[in-house]
């Protein structure tokens, strides 16, 4: 699914790469941790893989196409094959639930007939049947992190890449926003997960990427946050 | 492509962006006015040529009785001067086309048919005016032959070639049609700007929805297309003021004013204003929509 050959990647105004030189292959269908302190390049990594950067060296690939070599109006059609979700949920203030949602499909062109069968569905899988009508500023974090999943899995991507999903929210919220995209993935949804969240690390036994200034240091399948002592 | 779902996106932003939108219409309606009205003024010099250059004759003036120039010196024409100017024109053919004789009644009725509105004609009377010979030639280019060959001869107070008068004329119609494009070309500039701005401001406000829409894989046309739209229709609506702007020029300016008064010539006739509005809609339109294209496509790269 996703394939990284050296990849490095260094801002014009820092001394040290973002990226150092990491090499890294995730098959279709797994669960993966990506791990380290705040700069440690995990999120750079997700750009990079969104073609929101370019490497300075090293071969991206996802889904099979060779990003360096992805004309830049391909770019769009990488992007309807990854969803994404973020820290800060990223959703229109003036849409209701399912307006956002619905958004990710018509922005793309999809038609009305899809747009009014997929949107339902996907609100019953995240769990907010009832509350398709509401304003985001009237839904908890939870709630409005899990509208955030449904308009990135709306279009059935074949890869998920959340960044600090959990970041906003409280334990016992985070956890059912971790069963929801353990639920994706078990659609077999590729899901890369950028963390510093350790219980969470912990509890899923997942496989486990750690950055650290930019390199890998760790890559450890069913692992936990922290090395095991 | 799910166009009413672009129409949703187009009326969000009109509601948005109202005030710029205002004035970009309004910016857009006043130049593209001043560029059709250049047009038109263009198309009626190129009337009054057709229908002038047909027209105009060398005027040979014979002098009269209150003629002062030196070769009048002689007092008024005398019949056998008349006589041989009339035979020496005749022998200039076939350069001489053709030769009227007017005499100080002719000329006298000719010009009250002509100011017939005009107080001025109270103050003349008929041997005021001077006869003379109206010679059409075969190469109007070539007045300096006649007027070589009659000015300062004995008896001809003057030789006038009308082209002259007219150019003299059209070089004034000209001259505004160039101040009106000159003015239409900068305000045309002035339109630009503000369609920049407009689009710069109707991005950065939809900036969210943008960042989403490229998140999610809309491509480059579905997130441009409805600033673009907006800048057409805006241009849209500015040309179509232009039109009525250009039309009342037409009705209240040309046909109710200026043909009444001056029916000695002719005006631009409906045709002309019709050939002008495709031009000034493709003008407007083209103008507003490169350059929101070309802002959209610095703003919102992929």
């Amino acid at each position: 699914m996703i394939r990284l050959q050296g990849v490095t990647k260094l801002y014009r105004s820092q001394a040290h790469p973002a990226v150092d030189d990491v090499s890294l292959d995730i098959e279709k269908g797994e669960f993966v941790f990506l791990v380290g302190s705040s700069g440690s390049g995990k999120s750079t990594l997700l750009r990079l893989m969104l073609k929101e950067e370019r490497p300075t060296r090293g071969n991206i690939f996802v889904a099979g196409k060779d990003l360096n070599r992805l004309p830049s109006w391909k770019v769009p059609a990488l992007r309807r094959t990854i969803g994404t979700v973020f820290q800060d949920f990223r959703l229109l203030p003036n849409k209701t639930v399912e307006q956002n949602i619905a958004f990710a499909l018509e922005v793309i062109g999809r038609p009305r007939s899809e747009v009014a069968t997929e949107v339902p569905r996907v609100i019953e899988l995240v769990g907010l049947a009832g509350k398709e009508k509401r304003y985001p500023d009237e839904l908890a974090g939870g709630e409005q992190q899990r509208v955030a999943v449904a308009r990135a899995f709306v279009n059935r991507p074949a890869l998920l890449l959340a960044d600090e999903p959990t970041g906003n929210l409280d334990p016992t919220t985070s956890v059912g926003i971790m069963k929801l995209l353990d639920r994706i993935n078990r659609t077999g949804t590729t899901v890369v997960m950028a963390t510093h969240d350790a219980n969470i690390v912990d509890q899923m036994r997942k496989r486990v990427v750690q950055l650290d200034h930019g390199q890998l240091v760790r890559d450890q399948a069913r692992g936990v946050y922290g090395y095991l002592s | 492509m799910r166009l009413g779902f672009i129409a949703e996106e187009v009326a969000v932003g009109f509601r948005r962006n109202l005030t710029m939108t205002v004035a970009v219409i309004v910016t857009i309606a006043a130049s593209l006015s001043l560029f059709g009205a250049g047009l038109l003024v263009r198309a009626q010099v190129s009337t009054m040529k057709d229908y002038w250059y047909d027209k105009v004759e060398v005027s040979i003036y014979l002098c009269s009785d209150t003629s002062d120039t030196p070769s009048c010196s002689g007092g008024a024409v005398t019949p056998a001067q008349r006589t041989q100017i009339s035979d020496d024109l005749k022998a200039m053919s076939p350069l001489v086309q053709q030769v009227f004789y007017e005499s100080q009644k002719q000329a006298y009725q000719r010009f009250i048919k002509q100011f017939k509105n005009s107080a001025i004609v109270q103050n003349v009377s008929p041997d005021a005016l001077p006869e003379s010979f109206r010679v059409k030639l075969s190469n109007p280019e070539k007045y300096d032959v006649i007027a070589s060959a009659f000015t300062g001869r004995a008896g001809v107070e003057q030789v006038q070639d009308q082209r002259r008068l007219l150019d003299k004329f059209f070089k004034l119609l000209n001259g505004l049609q160039t101040i009106a494009l000159a003015i239409a070309v900068a305000m045309l500039l002035v339109t630009v700007l503000l369609v920049v701005n407009t689009m710069r401001v109707a991005a950065h406000s939809r900036r969210r929805e943008i960042g989403i829409m490229r998140l999610v894989g809309a491509s480059n046309w579905y997130v441009r297309l409805p600033f673009v739209a907006e800048a057409a229709i805006s241009a849209a609506i500015g040309a179509g003021i232009a039109t009525g702007v250009l039309a009342a020029l037409k009705h209240f300016g040309v046909d109710k004013r200026l043909a009444p008064e001056y029916q000695f010539t002719s005006f631009i006739g409906w045709d002309a204003v019709w050939s002008i509005v495709p031009l000034v809609f493709l003008v407007g339109v083209g103008i507003s929509v490169l350059a929101a294209a070309a802002t959209l496509r610095r703003h919102l790269r992929v």
